[in-house]
């Protein structure tokens, strides 16, 4: 699945409080999944998945988004430690890690 | 007043100030309209006039936090021990890096440049991870270019790309761009049609008159496809399958683009951070000046931290570049993905880095972060963060635009002056940086100088 990192409101709030706080810490390892997509892997909310890429692999919670909010076959998440995980660092002579696209694999944490 | 009535009045502080005027420095809009409540005796801000939800939690978590301003491997030292330790750290090293700077005032950043000139070092900024790649298209191909109270009077077409600013810069709309009645804007948004191109819905997307979702990865296509339609060209008859964008809905966009009166493209870093990155901001640049053959069409970039388009500017105004600069040979040199942080850290060639407010031990990629962990770091910020836990050398410092004053640019390149809401006992970035360059040339000066490799 094409993981993509990005700003959310909580995030930005959180992490005025601080990046070490567990409301930050918690908003960026929650990732949406497209509901259709959380059925197929017999996911419910609250879930534990990891999120492996060819780099590094996180464990977060996942929750539901519609269909028509986030295509089937994307997840999104805050960016964070989590996402820094799975993120690999060639920048193609830009500077810039391919931070918006990542290929990773889902699976269920069990327990 | 009758005595009984007087205790039952709510205990307030009676030393209150009003700041108004005061700009926030959380974003990029760098919204200088605020009216602060600020209450002295408890260093904190209690009202946030006009801020939006991300000001409000920046200006009301932002108080004085008992922390020590100086640790040296995790234990209290005077702040002469710190700034002699950063020094030494810095002349010692042989590819010393500094990184950050985007939440600082100009004042400081100019200070850092200085240091690394100094110490043939390389100087980056957060820029590279975030519009880094719209600056190397900038380069290529210019910018049309306006500032926000022209798109603000002017702007009846109103496009982001790759962005979600209601949830990070939730005033964009409602002070810059969408809302608000300009000169030649009098019914303010029912004067302008809002288009937002992205690859998922976001809270931003009810804001909008048309929503256009991309395939992940397809900007570049769908871009270049408009620019061909601009110019009357043929396109592929598969792009809708190529990048998830039926052909009428492309041909609509056209027709708005080139009849409308004044046009805006934003650009997030939903075109910068994905596949494409520089080849996406220059496809944006050029559509913005091929359609100003039929209109006045602008692209602006839609840019992050509160001074980080001031870190563009000084380090350009010192080097030459604006970001990914290397001193090396005694002269700068910019070449992104050589000079860039996340790379010379991925390649494990710096060996110290001083991290200015900046937290990349939470955002780089894994095997940067690795390599920071390896090395000497000098770390400044307000807060405690993944870097600062991981610095030989922190200092904790005054917050920008809550305790110190100083210049920030905003996202379209307009200097504003800070005022500041209550004083800090934590010194600044800019004085701290001040001492360690006073240390570093003092050192150098007790020795042979530096010499370029």
């Amino acid at each position: 699945m094409i993981l993509v990192p990005g700003r959310s409101q909580k995030q930005g709030t959180s992490l005025n409080k601080g990046k070490l706080k567990d409301e930050y810490l918690a908003v960026t390892t929650t990732a949406e999944l497209n509901e259709q997509d959380m059925r197929r892997l017999k996911l419910s909310n609250g879930d534990k998945i990891r999120l492996k890429s060819d780099v590094g692999q996180a464990v977060v919670t996942c929750t539901g988004k519609k269909e028509e909010d986030l295509p089937s076959g994307m997840i999104f998440i805050p960016y964070g430690p989590s996402s820094s995980q799975l993120m690999g660092s060639d920048t193609a002579a830009s500077g810039m890690p391919m931070s918006k696209h990542m290929q990773v694999e889902v699976t269920k944490v069990k327990g | 007043m009758p005595e009984a009535a007087a205790k039952a009045k709510p205990k307030e502080s009676k030393n209150i100030r009003i700041v108004k005027d005061a700009t926030c420095t959380f974003c990029g809009c760098v919204c200088d309209d605020m009216e602060l409540t600020v209450d002295l005796d408890a260093h904190r801000i209690t009202k946030a006039k006009r801020a939006c939800v991300l000001g409000r939690a920046w200006f009301y978590e932002h108080t004085l936090e008992e922390r020590p301003v100086v640790l040296i491997d995790g234990k209290e030292a005077s702040l002469d021990e710190g700034l002699d330790e950063a020094a030494r750290i810095l002349v010692d090293a042989k590819f010393p890096i500094t990184y950050g700077l985007s939440d600082c005032p100009c004042e400081a950043q100019r200070v850092a440049v200085d240091i690394m000139d100094t110490i043939n070092g390389n100087i980056d900024t957060t820029t590279s991870v975030c519009h880094g790649p719209s600056g190397m298209a900038f380069q290529g191909v210019g910018e049309s270019t306006a500032t926000l109270g022209e798109i603000k009077n002017r702007a009846d077409l109103v496009i982001y790309w790759g962005g979600n600013p209601a949830e990070s810069h939730p005033r964009h709309f409602t002070r810059y761009a969408v809302t608000p009645k300009g000169m030649f804007i009098p019914n303010g948004k029912k004067d302008r049609t809002v288009v937002l191109i992205d690859v998922r819905k976001t809270p931003s997307t009810p804001v909008a008159d048309i929503f256009v979702r991309v395939k992940p990865g397809k900007d570049f296509e769908l871009l270049w496809a408009l620019r061909a339609l601009v110019k009357g060209r043929k396109i592929s008859e598969d792009i809708e399958e190529q990048t998830g964008v039926p052909r009428e809905t492309l041909d609509d966009l056209v027709q708005r683009m080139k009849n409308c009166q004044f046009g805006v493209l934003f650009m997030g870093m939903g075109l910068t951070m994905t596949r494409g990155r520089h080849f996406n901001s220059g496809a944006v640049y050029s559509l913005a000046s091929d359609l100003n053959e039929f209109t006045h069409f602008v692209a602006k970039p839609v840019r992050g931290h509160g001074n980080v388009t001031g870190a563009d500017n000084v380090v350009a105004w010192q080097t030459g570049y604006p970001f990914g600069v290397n001193f090396n040979r005694g002269y700068p040199r910019f070449n992104p993905g050589e000079f860039t942080t996340s790379d010379v850290l991925a390649r494990g060639e710096a060996d110290a880095a001083m991290i200015v407010a900046s937290d990349p031990a939470s955002n780089f990629p894994k095997k940067a972060i690795e390599h920071l962990e390896k090395i000497p770091v000098i770390s400044m910020d307000v807060k405690e963060t993944h870097t600062t836990r991981l610095s030989r050398v922190r200092f904790a410092v005054a917050t920008y635009g809550i305790n110190t004053g100083g210049t920030v640019y905003r996202m379209d390149d307009v200097p504003i002056s800070l005022r500041p809401a209550f004083d800090s006992p934590f010194p600044t970035d800019q004085e701290i940086l001040e001492g360690i360059r006073k240390r570093v040339k003092k050192i150098l000066s007790g020795s042979k100088a530096r010499v370029a490799a």
